[in-house]
């Protein structure tokens, strides 16, 4: 049996599935940022897997793209945070309800 | 790829991502993160992927993940109770989970898996001279816009993370 692109499909699934699940589930600001990190690197990996499988080069290149818009989105959000904890002294992010009314 | 290496690494980036997740302390978390990017590295090799299993580790396990590592130790947190906190919370994200999960499952049903190619892949696939050449021709002006891109970012979190003179003096009073 040989490695397909199914098999890459399901791997970059469960790993986009656990990025979802510790959105949802964790407060921490911090961890809820790096659950997207790891969303972006299951696409990146379906991304990679396709291009392999169907011989063309432009998933590649796609994936390079969602690399330099998470190293964009690290730096800001990252920055949000700190001033976030700056003003509130938290990063939980069900005491940040400034919106909330 | 030989199912003996793709079922192990497949394995580990799982568990590795599994403690991202459920992991109490962020650290342990950024950790379990740049696991799961080193082992994806490892894939794109695989793949024929070699620049993006390079930039994977200088950009993403490099870079960003010491960034991480970096602001968690700036904001000096005390481990969180981890996801047992709020049970209905926790129902309800693996719920969602689960929603994702069997979404993409249904998704994958239409996949067809290609057959097996008569030739070998095209010449040079993967390699940094095809994807430069594929870069500055066809997706040349979203490369540009990137450039735009992190340049307004550099500029957005300086901005952001500058303190201002009114929180400086206040700094200053409190202490």
């Amino acid at each position: 049996m040989t490695i397909g692109l199914v098999h890459w499909l399901v791997l970059s699934a469960l790993l986009m599935a656990i990025g979802a699940i510790g959105v949802v589930v964790r407060r921490n600001v911090l961890i809820i940022f790096m659950s997207i990190e790891l969303m972006l690197n299951a696409a990146n990996l379906a991304f990679v897997a396709g291009a392999h499988s169907l011989g063309l080069m432009h998933g590649q290149s796609i994936v390079f793209f969602v690399m330099t818009v998470a190293a964009a989105e690290a730096a800001v959000g990252l920055a949000v945070i700190l001033a976030l904890f700056r003003n509130r002294q938290t990063v939980a992010a069900d005491e940040i309800a400034l919106l909330k009314w | 790829m030989s199912p003996f290496l793709f079922y192990p690494l497949a394995t580990m980036s799982v568990i590795f991502a599994l403690s991202v997740v459920l992991a109490k302390s962020p650290v342990r978390s950024a950790l379990g993160l740049v696991a799961v990017m080193a082992i994806l590295a490892v894939q794109f090799a695989f793949l024929q992927a070699h620049l993006l299993a390079a930039l994977q580790i200088i950009v993403y396990a490099g870079a960003i993940m010491v960034l991480f590592l970096f602001v968690i130790t700036l904001l000096n947190l005390e481990s969180d109770r981890g996801i047992g906190e709020k049970p209905k919370l926790s129902a309800i994200g693996f719920g969602a989970g689960a929603v994702v999960a069997g979404g993409l499952a249904l998704a994958m049903l239409g996949v067809v898996e290609p057959a097996a190619r008569a030739v070998a892949l095209p010449e040079g696939f993967g390699t940094t001279a095809v994807l430069a050449r594929q870069m500055f021709n066809r997706y040349f002006v979203a490369f540009e816009l990137t450039s735009i891109l992190l340049l307004v970012a550099v500029v957005g979190s300086v901005v952001l993370a500058k303190r201002t003179a009114a929180e400086n003096s206040e700094g200053v009073t409190g202490a």
